[in-house]
């Protein structure tokens, strides 16, 4: 049913030595998979610890990438200072999450990572004064809401709509929770709120927190296009973090407390069967026990082995754009109990037939 | 002689050296294939055993379903992904020139990519910033038209660690009045199609000169720096500027200045300064050229 040799990508994101032994037309081939899976920079870092040379043509397309990356990184501490800046007036200190927080504690993930927007998680309790003190700093709504979005947003969402800056153009996401509030499997706020760390001054979930965050965000996710980014994501998350003492133990048992055991059986799993990602046996069993059942793991295997890969032609099989649509599907279903999906997409639908809406 | 189309389209695709890069364009559409191997004619097309890398796959199609029979339109695609709205089917071969423009002010960043026209003589290069309009098109084809070796008409593309400018030849891009100036003012240029109601007005491009395509990789130092302005009935004026004016002025002009950050600005200063800058304003072209010819001497 599945191809029988992995994307090319996906060889070389597990065992960069690999690189020695391409030919051009295997280097043309990965330089497209990368890009469009936002590796090109990520797999060009690996690239370069690994002390591999890469052909002249295929180089100048990794180094391309890696300076965008670096120049990011440059401009999204800066963005990071002004946003405490504009907190620190209402006396709010945010928790950075995602990338931003990646970048703050200098993980390996840090490597590479061009992102859209900074996202940030305050007390529910805090959400409008950070919105107000966000505003005054220029930070604006980026879309223009009508009053069901709104409501939308404020009664259902985990974050506000999304702010941007009117002179930068930079984007901030704020978050009061890492899932919508209408999801099944909402975890409590407070839990991660009272868990988070400092790093140099800022406020970061816990390392194992934020391996969870990841995991949560992937597996609810309903577009896959930087899917195979966010699961190099984790796997560099837990390979950087399994070194801690009882890290394994730690992280079942607080996805347990968040009620997140089957984003993260699903991180486990994939990372271990896509990258290799050395999960010891045990742990994988330990996890699989909170799984859900076997017929539906082999239905998600059958999902999520097509729609983890590039979106590339080269990586595509016929069923990979079911495969993508039935993913996105059950992304609203998780998010969302049906008495509110339903009327929610027949009044999206109608809107845009009426003209009124355009996404 | 124009290259034919049946020989190095091999099932619609061709894979074609405009240096420093090699592009690999699939392409049904008649329109595009006859445009490029009439313009690219004095280019190297490359057979498969050659190519096995492209810096650029890109393909131009035509939009299916109802749309092939009502309004057609093309769609320009860089690796499959749709970077722009589809356009109306005659403008398939603009299309490939602008997305190509695209495909690299986006994706290169081991050079500083400048908004710019870029000529060459005995060594010395003039560039030529300006925004649309500004007639740095319109200078740089007439300029190709006697004697200056053209490196580009629309991106001067400066190497980090030399400063210098490296020629990445291509057709000129003219636009509506400019078009019929040039075919009077260079009577042997080979001109293509003229596509009209673009979002440009009416463009045509002039198939840059086999002298210039052949020295692609011959790279040059940067010598003057002159901001052009096109003002009908103006006589002709030049203003010197400062280097400091100047590397502001060319900040404006940069698709990744932002993204070179220090190195950027340290490269432009570098650049600016082993040059002479003026802002030139003409109406005639025969005057505008004997201003370039006094430079050069």
């Amino acid at each position: 049913m599945m191809r029988h040799s992995p994307p090319l990508i996906i060889s070389l994101l597990s065992n960069p030595a690999m690189a020695e032994t391409l030919s051009l037309s295997q280097w043309d081939l990965l330089v497209r998979q990368a890009r469009r899976a936002g590796l090109l920079a990520r797999l060009g870092f690996l690239l370069e610890k690994q002390g591999i040379e890469i052909p002249a043509q295929p180089a100048n397309h990794f180094v391309s990438a890696q300076f965008y990356a670096v120049q990011f990184s440059v401009s999204l501490q800066w963005e990071i200072r002004l946003i405490k800046k504009a907190l620190t007036k209402v006396d709010i200190k945010p928790v950075f999450l995602k990338g931003s927080s990646y970048v703050i504690a200098d993980n390996q993930v840090a490597l590479g990572r061009v992102f859209s927007d900074v996202d940030i998680l305050v007390d529910r309790s805090e959400l409008a004064l950070a919105e107000q003190a966000l505003s005054a700093a220029g930070w604006m709504p980026s879309i223009i809401l009508n009053a069901y979005d709104k409501k939308y947003y404020r009664e259902w969402m985990h974050e506000i709509p999304p702010l941007q800056n009117y002179q930068r153009g930079t984007a901030i996401d704020v978050h009061h929770n890492i899932l919508p509030l209408t999801c099944r499997h909402c975890p409590d706020s407070k839990k991660l709120l009272e868990n988070k760390v400092d790093c140099h001054g800022d406020w970061l979930l816990s390392d194992i927190d934020r391996v969870i965050h990841s995991a949560v965000h992937l597996f609810h996710e309903g577009e896959f296009t930087l899917g195979l980014r966010d699961l190099s994501d984790l796997d560099l998350l837990l390979k950087e973090f399994s070194a801690q003492e009882n890290f394994w133990k730690k992280l079942l048992q607080r996805s347990e407390e968040l009620k997140q055991q089957i984003p993260l059986f699903y991180a486990l799993r994939y990372t271990h069967q896509i990258l290799h990602t050395p999960v010891p046996e045990k742990v994988l069993k330990a996890s699989k026990q909170q799984s859900p059942n076997r017929i539906n793991t082999k239905l998600m295997d059958a999902l999520f082995l097509r729609a983890l890969m590039p979106d590339h032609e080269s990586c595509n099989d016929r069923w990979t754009g079911l495969a993508r649509w039935l993913l996105f599907v059950r992304s609203h279903w998780l998010k969302m109990p049906v008495y509110l999906m339903v009327p929610h997409l027949l009044r999206k639908a109608f809107r845009r037939v009426m003209g009124k809406e355009r996404h | 002689m124009p290259v034919n189309p049946e020989t190095v389209f091999v099932g619609n695709q061709t894979t074609i050296a405009i240096e420093p890069f090699v592009v690999r364009l699939k392409s049904a559409i008649p329109a595009v294939q006859s445009s490029l191997c009439h313009l690219y004619q004095c280019h190297v097309f490359l057979s498969e055993d050659m190519s096995s890398f492209a810096d650029f796959h890109i393909s131009i199609d035509q939009v299916g379903g109802a749309r092939r029979f009502f309004r057609p339109q093309v769609q320009f695609k860089f690796d499959g992904k749709m970077p722009f709205k589809p356009l109306p089917y005659s403008q398939a071969f603009p299309f490939f020139e602008w997305g190509l423009n695209w495909c690299i002010a986006n994706h290169n960043f081991r050079h500083l990519l400048l908004h710019a026209a870029v000529v060459e003589k005995d060594g010395q290069a003039v560039i030529l910033p300006g925004q649309p309009g500004a007639g740095k098109s319109t200078l740089c084809a007439a300029l190709a038209g006697r004697g200056w070796r053209l490196l580009s008409d629309e991106m001067a593309m400066i190497d980090l660690t030399s400063t210098e400018l490296i020629p990445i030849v291509r057709p000129v891009s003219l636009k509506n009045e400019s078009i019929s100036i040039i075919k009077a003012f260079v009577p042997d240029a080979v001109m293509g199609e003229s596509f009209h109601d673009t979002s440009k007005g009416t463009v045509a491009h002039m198939k840059p000169p086999v002298e210039s395509v052949r020295n692609a990789k011959l790279q040059t130092k940067g010598h003057w720096v002159v901001f052009p302005q096109f003002r009908l009935d103006s006589s002709i004026s030049v203003e010197t500027i400062s280097s400091a004016e100047a590397v502001l002025d060319l900040a404006k002009n940069s698709f990744n200045y932002n993204v070179l950050g220090a190195l950027g600005f340290e490269k432009l200063c570098d650049l600016v300064e082993a040059c002479d800058c003026f802002r030139l304003e003409y109406s005639h072209l025969d005057e505008a050229i004997d201003f370039f010819a006094s430079l050069a001497k």
